[in-house]
């Protein structure tokens, strides 16, 4: 907001106007390129607001549908784990616009954790947004050269006879973990068992919450 | 495709400028081909404006994290899969 009046502060040296806008360099870099594409043609205003209400619209739910559908169907989660994104068109979900999505399981002998250490590689789509921790340069490096003590900082200790398989996503395949199905719930529906299964479970990072006890 | 699931490579240690999709931990290391994704086009000239034809085969390799860190605290058993582009891989 402009204003003319002579302005006086309550203290007499001179210094540059206190910004308080808050924008971080990062933000402002996205902005400036942002005014130039669409500047240039390149890309358009609506283009980018819908590609926002896109990512923002999606969440870790749709991941925990197919998860638990494999859970309760063998035949299912064959079919998941050959083709993922045909896997998610048979239950109405969006796979997204990555070339290609992988789901990997985790079993007794086997598990899996995923990081893209050049950026942030994800499976936006049936995910939503990345965590700001899966962007940090300490996961990003730290994933991938000392997994299992980043996995006992999630609170998980991996026993060693177990094969920690990091999955680095550097290129057009984004990954999804099927975890393990927690212990005591072959009573559950696809729906109770989807409510078990964690974002942070989908990436590997850990294990999905342990089922209600049932009454007896 | 040059590479099948099984045979075992080596990512090139040659230096590049520029994008690459291509991690510099993995320059010179051996590895095993454990998938083949298909092909896709090459991020190294599409990120310069052009089409990234020709696409190039992609593959998951499996690497032993001791061959890969060699001051890697974990069991001998644990693994890394990276996908790398087939112009980034040597027979081995």
């Amino acid at each position: 907001m402009g204003h003319d009046h002579d302005h006086r502060h309550d203290h007499d040296h001179d210094h540059e106007p206190i910004r308080h806008d808050g924008e971080p360099q990062a933000a402002a870099r996205v902005r400036a390129l942002e005014e130039l594409l669409v500047e240039k043609g390149v890309i358009t205003r609506d283009a980018v607001r819908q590609g926002v209400d896109w990512l923002v619209s999606r969440s870790p739910g749709d991941g925990a549908k197919l998860v638990a559908h494999a859970w309760v169907d063998p035949a299912f989660k064959e079919r998941l784990l050959t083709d993922a994104r045909a896997a998610a068109d048979e239950l109405g979900l969006d796979a997204g616009p990555s070339p290609k999505v992988v789901a990997v399981e985790n079993t007794d002998e086997v598990h899996n954790m995923v990081v893209c250490t050049l950026c942030s590689c994800y499976p936006r789509a049936l995910l939503g947004p990345p965590p700001a921790w899966y962007k940090s340069l300490a996961y990003r490096s730290r994933a991938v050269s000392e997994p299992r003590a980043v996995l006992a900082e999630f609170g998980v200790e991996l026993d060693p006879d177990v094969e920690l398989r990091v999955l680095d996503s550097t290129a057009d395949v984004r990954y999804l973990v099927v975890p393990r199905r927690p212990d005591d719930t072959e009573g559950l529906t696809a729906d109770e068992l989807a409510a078990l299964v964690t974002r942070d479970s989908m990436i590997g990072v850990a294990q999905p919450r342990a089922a209600e006890p049932q009454p007896a | 495709m040059r590479f099948e699931p099984g045979q075992q490579v080596r990512v090139a240690a040659r230096p590049h400028e520029g994008h690459c999709r291509t991690p510099v931990y993995l320059r010179g290391k051996a590895g095993t081909v454990a998938s083949v994704h298909g092909s896709f086009t090459n991020p190294e000239t599409r990120a310069y404006g052009a089409d990234g034809l020709p696409e190039q085969p992609l593959y998951g390799v499996l690497f032993a994290q001791r061959h890969v860190w060699p001051a890697y605290a974990g069991p001998a058993g644990d693994t890394l899969v990276v996908d790398v582009y087939e112009h980034w891989l040597e027979e081995a």
